[in-house]
C-alpha cells in the first residue's frame, strides 16, 4: 500500500504541510476563506528540535495499536488504511495514549481525528505531500 | 544609524484578506523581511531588506504576497537615472567597489533575438522528428587532420580524447563554494542522467562527487584551489579558466563566510579565509606559457583527457582563440559578457567584454580562414536562455553551448542577483546549512533533466523544420539564419543575410 | 566572372535551389558507345527539367589523348580567350586546341565560344610549384575560373569530358553532337532550377579533374558543408549543391585517400543507432569517420551519380528522400532517377533495384574492361 513517508533530511520546517492538510479537510474551496483567522487543527504535525524537523502523520501501521486500544470500536483497518468512525468515537483518548507516533489528535468537536491519506476528503491524494516544496514527505509504495 | 539616502527598491505587498498568518514567509525569508506582530495579530514586513528573490511569493499557500518595484522616484533625468544616483550614494556611504552577481541586467542588444531560423518549403522536405531519427549527439575534441591506415589497410581509428554529448549542452563552471553542495549534486546527477557534463568550477571537487567523474569537467583556475593529481584524473576533461565573461580580466573572490567546512577542505584552504584567485594565471603571461600548461595537464593525465581553455569574449577574441587553437587545447570555451557570476564588480560586469554572438561569429570565421577550425571544438556560453538560442549558436558555428544561469533558474533561482551576499533563499548560492537544505538534489536534478530534454525536443523540431536530421549539418550552417533589424556591419560580422534576402 | 553575371543575380551570387533528373550508363567491360542512349534516357524525364540547364559527362571519349588533361572552356569574348590562352601557355604544354564541334539548334541560343585544349603541365612550372600534378591542374583551373573575367573551364580531366549548356538536356546532347563520341560511361543531368539563370557554366555536371557529379536534390547542410570544405582551399563560387559535393568527394577521395565506400559513409553516414548495432571493429571505423568528418555529412534530399575514370558511384541521402533506380544487363549498368529512363534504353534488364538510402552503388571496370580501355587508348 502507498503510504506517506518522511525524508527528514529535506524537511524545512516550513509547516506548509499542516496548512494544506487543514485546508484539504476543511471542506472548503478557497484556502484563504477556510483558514483565515482560524486556529488550524491539521492531521499532520511538524516536529522540530535543534535544527531538525520532520512532519508526522498516521503511519497506517500493519499492526495498529490504536485499533486494538479503542474501546468503542471507532477505529478499524480498511484495505490497510486505518480509518475512524467519528460517530462511534467517545473521546476517551485511549488511542492517543497508545499511538507511538502521536498521530491521533482531538478534533475541534472533541472526538478524535486522524489522517486517512486524504481518501475521504476532496483532495483525493495526500494534500500535504502535494504541498511540500522540497519532497520531504512522499507518497509511495515501499 | 546615520542616514544612507537609500530607499528600498521593492515593496512587499501583502493582501491581508488572503493572508492566513501561516508564517511560512517569515520562516522562509533568510533576509528577515517578514515578522508576525503578536499585538496586531498580523504579518508585517520590512521591505528595506527584501532582495526580490520570490521565495516567499512562491511558497505563500494563499498567494497573498507580491513584490513590486517601488514607484518612489527621483526627479526625472535621462542622464542621472535613479540607478546612477543611488550608486553614487552607495559608494559615498561605503567607499567600496560595487559588487553584483549574475549576468549584466543592462539593455545591450541580444543578437539571438535579432536572428531568425529557416524552414523548408516545397523544394526540400521538412522532417518529422517523431517519425524519423533526429540526431543531436555531438563529439567535442580535435579531429584528425589526416587519415592514417593500419598495415592491413583498415583505418587507424585512434583519436585524441573526445567528449561525447547526447545533446550539445553542458553545465558550465560554478564552483563548490560559490554554489552549494546540493546545487553541485543536482548538476552532477543531471549530467549523468543526460549523458552530458557539468563543470566543477575553480573550487575543487568534493570527495562525494568523484563518482560522477565520467560526467565531470574539472577546472583549473588561477587560484588553483583544490587542484591535485587525483582531482585532474577524476574528471572526463580538464578546463583551464583564463577568463570569465562576466568579469574579463579579473580574478575571483569568494568571501571567507562561504569558506566553511567541506568547502575549505575541498579548496584546500583554511576555514574563513577569503579565496582570492588572481586576475591572471601567474604562470601564464603569454600564449607559449598557456601551451606549456596545456601539455603539463595532458602529461599529468596521460593524454587521456581533452583540455578545454575557457576565455572571455573580449575585443580581440578571434586572435586569442586562434592562439588557443594552436596551443594544443582540444576545446575552446568562450564566455560572453552577459554570462553570470557569483560575484563581480558591477562596473566590470556591466561594461567589459563583448556579446557572445559576435564573438562566436568572428572566432568561427577566423579559425576557418586559418584552416584550423577542426583543431578545436568551440563551446560558447554567456546567457543561453532557450533552445532557439542553441540552434542559432550552432548555426553560427558552435559545437556546443555551456549553460549556467538557465540551469540555476531551473533549480529555483529567481535572478535576484545577490549571490554574493551568501543568503540565497533557494539553497543555491549559499553555504548556510538551513538554506542549502532547501534544494533537494533529487528534485533539482529532475528539473534539470526536464529542461534539457525539453530543449532537445525543441532543437529536433527546429532541425526537422529545416530539413536537417543531424546536428552536425546545422553546425556553421549560417544560411539557416537571417538577421532582423541589423545593420550591414552587424550582418557582416555575424556572416548572415538579412531577412528577405 | 562573366559579363552575364553583372546583369542580374547569377549562380554564385545567389543560391538557386533546383529539382532535377539524372541518369548514368556504364559498360563494365569498357565497351565504348555513343552518347545517344544517355540522350534518350534523359529525354524520357523531360518533365523533370525546365530547359534551364542540361549536361553530360562521357568517359573514355579521348583515347588518343588519354595522357593529357582535356580542358573544355567557355569564353564570353575574344579578350577572355586571349588572356586565358596566354595563361595556359605559361603553365601548360598545349598539345592540341580546337573549337568543340556543335550542331546549331533552334532551342539553344546565346552560346559562348566553346573551346577544347589537351594539355600537360610544364615540367619546370610543376616542379617549382612543389605540388603534385593533379593539385597543380586544380589550382590552375580555379585560378582561371576566379580570376579571368569571361573565361570558365568546365571540364578538366583526362580521357573524359563534360558537355553542358542552357537548354533541355536532350537538345544539349544534339547540340554537342554526342552521338559522334564514344565512351564506356555517360552521365547526364536535366535541371529544374527555381530561378532563371542564363549562365552556361551553371549547368551540370560539375567537374573537377575527372570527377563529375550530377545531382538531384536540395541539401539542407549546404552552408555547413561549404564553410567546412572552403577551409581546404576550395572556393564554392557557384553556390550550388553539386559544386560543394564535388569538392567534398575530391577532398575525401583524392586528398584523404578514402575509398569510395568510405566516402559514401562520410557524406551519407549511417545513423548513430545503426552504427551502435555494428560489430565492434566496424563500429569504431564508422564512429571515427563520422566524427572526423562531421561537417561533411550531407542532410536533406539528394541522389547523385559520381563519374570518375574507370567507374560510377550512385548514392542517395540516408533517408532516401529522392528516387534512384539501378539496373543491370550483362556487363551494362544503368542508374537513373526514374525506372522509365532505364527501360527506354534497356527494356529487359536482368535485374532492377532501388538502392537503399546511404548505401552506395559503386561500379568499376572489370579486368577485361580495364584492358580494353587501356588497349583502346594506345
Ligand atoms: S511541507 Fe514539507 S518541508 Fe515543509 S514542514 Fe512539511 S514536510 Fe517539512
Ligand atoms: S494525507 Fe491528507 S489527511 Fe493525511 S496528513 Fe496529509 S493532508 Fe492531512
Ligand atoms: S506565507 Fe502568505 S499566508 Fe502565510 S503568513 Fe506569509 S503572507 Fe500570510
Ligand atoms: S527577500 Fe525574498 S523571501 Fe524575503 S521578502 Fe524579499 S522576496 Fe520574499
Amino acid at each position: 500500500m502507498k503510504r506517506v513517508y518522511v525524508n527528514e533530511q529535506w524537511c524545512l520546517g516550513c509547516h506548509l504541510c499542516e496548512y494544506f492538510c487543514a485546508f484539504a479537510n476543511s471542506g472548503q474551496s478557497d484556502m484563504a476563506r477556510a483558514l483565515k483567522d482560524a486556529v488550524i487543527c491539521p492531521r499532520i504535525k511538524v516536529e522540530e528540535h535543534d535544527g531538525i524537523s520532520f512532519a508526522v502523520n498516521c503511519r497506517h501501521c500493519t499492526e495498529p495499536l490504536c485499533v486494538k486500544s479503542c474501546i468503542a470500536g471507532a477505529l478499524s483497518v480498511k484495505d490497510g488504511l486505518i480509518v475512524i468512525d467519528q460517530d462511534k468515537c467517545v473521546g476517551c483518548f485511549s488511542c492517543i495514549m497508545s499511538c507511538p507516533f502521536g498521530a491521533l489528535m482531538p478534533s475541534d468537536t472533541g472526538v478524535m481525528q486522524k489522517c486517512e491519506l486524504c481518501t475521504s476528503n476532496s483532495a483525493g491524494k495526500p494534500a500535504c505531500v502535494q504541498g511540500c516544496p522540497n519532497r520531504a514527505i512522499v507518497f509511495e509504495e515501499r | 544609524m546615520a542616514i544612507n539616502y537609500l530607499y528600498p527598491d521593492y515593496e512587499v505587498i501583502r493582501n491581508q484578506q488572503r493572508c492566513i498568518n501561516c508564517r511560512v514567509c517569515e520562516r522562509q525569508c533568510a533576509n528577515e523581511v517578514h515578522r508576525y506582530d503578536e499585538e496586531l495579530k498580523m504579518m508585517v514586513s520590512d521591505e528595506s531588506k527584501c532582495v526580490n528573490c520570490h521565495r516567499c511569493v512562491a511558497l505563500c499557500p494563499t498567494r497573498a504576497l507580491k513584490i513590486v518595484k517601488t514607484d518612489n522616484t527621483f526627479k526625472e533625468n535621462a542622464n542621472w537615472t535613479g540607478e546612477a544616483i543611488t550608486d553614487v550614494y552607495r559608494q559615498a556611504g561605503t567607499g567600496g567597489v560595487l559588487l553584483a552577481s549574475m549576468g549584466t541586467p543592462k539593455n545591450y542588444p541580444v543578437y539571438w533575438d535579432r536572428m531568425l531560423i529557416n524552414a523548408s518549403q516545397v523544394t526540400n522536405p521538412s522532417i518529422d522528428p517523431l517519425r524519423e531519427p533526429m540526431e543531436t549527439t555531438t563529439f567535442l575534441g580535435q579531429k584528425s587532420a589526416k587519415i592514417r591506415r593500419n598495415p592491413d589497410g583498415s583505418i587507424n581509428t585512434k583519436t585524441t580524447p573526445q567528449l561525447k554529448l547526447s545533446v550539445p549542452v553542458m553545465f558550465s563552471a560554478m564552483s563548490y563554494g560559490s554554489i552549494s553542495y546540493n546545487a553541485h549534486k543536482s548538476l552532477a546527477l543531471a549530467a549523468q542522467k543526460l549523458g552530458i557534463f557539468y563543470n566543477t568550477g575553480e573550487g575543487g571537487l568534493h570527495e562525494d562527487f568523484y563518482q560522477y567523474g565520467p560526467n565531470t569537467i574539472v577546472q583549473v583556475a588561477s587560484g588553483r584551489f583544490g587542484v591535485h593529481p587525483g582531482y585532474l584524473k577524476a574528471g572526463a576533461a580538464i578546463e583551464i579558466k583564463m577568463g570569465q565573461g562576466a568579469k574579463p580580466g579579473i580574478g575571483g573572490h569568494l568571501p571567507g563566510a562561504k569558506i566553511v567546512g567541506d568547502v575549505s577542505k575541498t579548496r584546500m584552504i583554511p576555514q574563513g579565509t577569503d579565496a582570492i584567485s588572481p586576475a591572471p594565471h601567474h604562470d601564464i603571461y603569454s600564449i607559449e606559457d598557456l601551451r606549456q600548461l596545456v601539455f603539463m595537464l595532458k602529461e599529468a593525465t596521460n593524454y587521456e583527457k581533452p583540455v578545454i581553455v575557457k576565455i572571455a569574449a573580449v575585443h580581440n577574441v578571434s586572435a586569442i582563440a586562434s592562439g588557443v587553437a594552436r596551443s594544443g587545447a582540444d576545446i575552446i570555451a568562450i564566455d560572453g559578457f552577459r554570462g553570470g557570476t557569483g560575484a563581480a564588480p558591477a562596473r566590470t560586469r556591466d561594461n567589459v567584454g563583448i556579446p557572445i554572438e559576435l564573438a562566436l561569429a568572428c572566432v568561427d570565421r577566423r579559425l576557418r580562414e586559418e584552416g584550423i577550425r577542426n583543431n578545436v571544438s568551440i563551446v560558447i556560453g554567456g546567457s543561453i536562455r532557450n533552445s532557439a538560442d542553441i540552434v542559432k549558436a550552432i548555426a553560427l558555428g558552435a559545437d556546443a553551448v555551456y549553460v549556467a544561469t538557465s540551469a540555476l533558474i531551473a533549480l529555483g533561482c529567481h535572478l535576484c542577483r545577490t549571490c554574493h551576499l551568501g543568503k540565497c533563499n533557494w539553497g543555491i548560492a549559499t553555504q548556510r546549512p538551513d538554506l542549502v537544505k532547501r534544494l533537494n538534489p533529487e528534485v533539482g536534478s529532475e528539473r534539470l533533466v526536464n529542461l534539457i530534454n525539453a530543449w532537445n525536443h525543441e532543437i529536433k523540431e527546429m532541425m526537422g523544420g529545416m530539413g536537417i536530421n543531424s546536428i552536425e549539418a546545422l553546425r556553421g550552417n549560417r544560411l539557416m539564419l537571417r538577421g532582423i533589424g541589423l545593420t550591414e556591419k552587424e550582418l557582416q560580422i555575424l556572416g548572415i543575410l538579412h531577412a528577405g534576402e | 566572372m562573366t559579363e552575364l553575371q553583372e546583369d542580374y543575380p547569377q549562380e554564385g551570387e545567389v543560391r538557386i535551389p533546383s529539382g532535377c533528373a539524372i541518369s548514368g550508363i556504364f559498360s563494365r567491360n569498357g565497351k565504348r558507345f555513343g552518347g545517344q542512349d544517355a540522350i534518350r534516357s534523359i529525354a524520357v524525364m523531360h518533365d523533370r527539367s525546365n530547359g534551364l540547364g542540361g549536361g553530360y559527362a562521357g568517359y573514355g571519349i579521348y583515347p588518343e589523348y588519354k595522357d593529357y588533361y582535356a580542358f573544355h572552356v567557355f569564353y564570353y569574348d575574344n579578350d577572355a580567350k586571349n588572356t586565358c590562352e596566354k595563361f595556359f601557355d605559361e603553365h601548360f604544354d598545349v598539345i592540341n586546341l580546337s573549337k568543340i564541334p556543335i550542331r546549331k539548334h533552334p532551342r539553344i541560343t546565346d552560346e559562348p565560344l566553346i573551346w577544347r585544349y589537351f594539355v600537360t603541365p610544364l615540367p619546370t612550372k610543376l616542379a617549382a610549384s612543389q605540388l603534385d600534378e593533379e593539385e597543380y591542374v586544380v589550382r590552375c583551373v580555379i585560378k582561371v575560373n576566379t580570376d579571368i573575367k569571361g573565361a570558365y573551364v568546365f571540364s578538366s580531366g583526362k580521357n573524359m569530358g563534360v558537355f553542358k549548356a542552357v537548354g533541355f538536356p536532350e537538345d544539349v546532347g544534339e547540340f554537342y553532337r554526342l552521338d559522334e563520341y564514344e565512351g564506356y560511361a555517360w552521365t547526364v543531368h536535366g535541371r529544374y532550377p527555381t530561378n532563371t539563370p542564363g549562365w552556361w557554366g551553371g549547368a551540370h555536371p560539375f567537374a573537377l579533374l575527372d570527377y563529375t557529379v550530377v545531382h538531384n536534390g536540395e541539401i539542407s547542410s549546404y552552408d555547413a558543408n561549404r564553410r567546412f570544405i572552403e577551409m581546404f582551399g576550395y572556393r564554392c563560387t557557384l553556390q550550388t549543391d553539386t559544386e560543394v559535393i564535388t569538392y567534398m568527394i575530391d577532398y575525401l577521395h583524392r586528398k584523404q585517400c578514402l575509398t569510395l565506400d568510405e566516402v559514401a559513409h562520410v557524406i551519407a553516414a549511417p545513423f548513430w543507432s545503426t552504427i551502435a548495432m555494428m560489430p565492434e571493429e566496424r563500429q569504431k571505423e564508422y564512429i571515427y569517420l563520422r566524427n572526423t568528418f562531421a561537417s561533411m555529412l550531407i542532410t536533406g534530399p539528394f541522389s547523385i551519380i559520381l563519374g570518375f575514370n574507370g567507374g560510377l558511384m550512385a548514392l542517395n541521402d540516408r533517408l532516401k528522400l529522392r528516387s534512384l533506380v539501378a539496373a543491370e544487363k550483362g556487363d551494362m549498368v544503368y542508374l537513373a532517377s526514374e525506372e522509365s529512363a532505364i527501360r527506354i534504353v534497356e527494356p529487359d534488364p536482368d535485374r532492377i533495384w532501388y538502392p537503399r538510402g546511404g548505401e552506395p552503388v559503386i561500379v568499376t571496370l572489370s579486368e577485361t574492361g580495364k584492358k580494353v580501355v587501356a588497349a583502346e587508348s594506345k
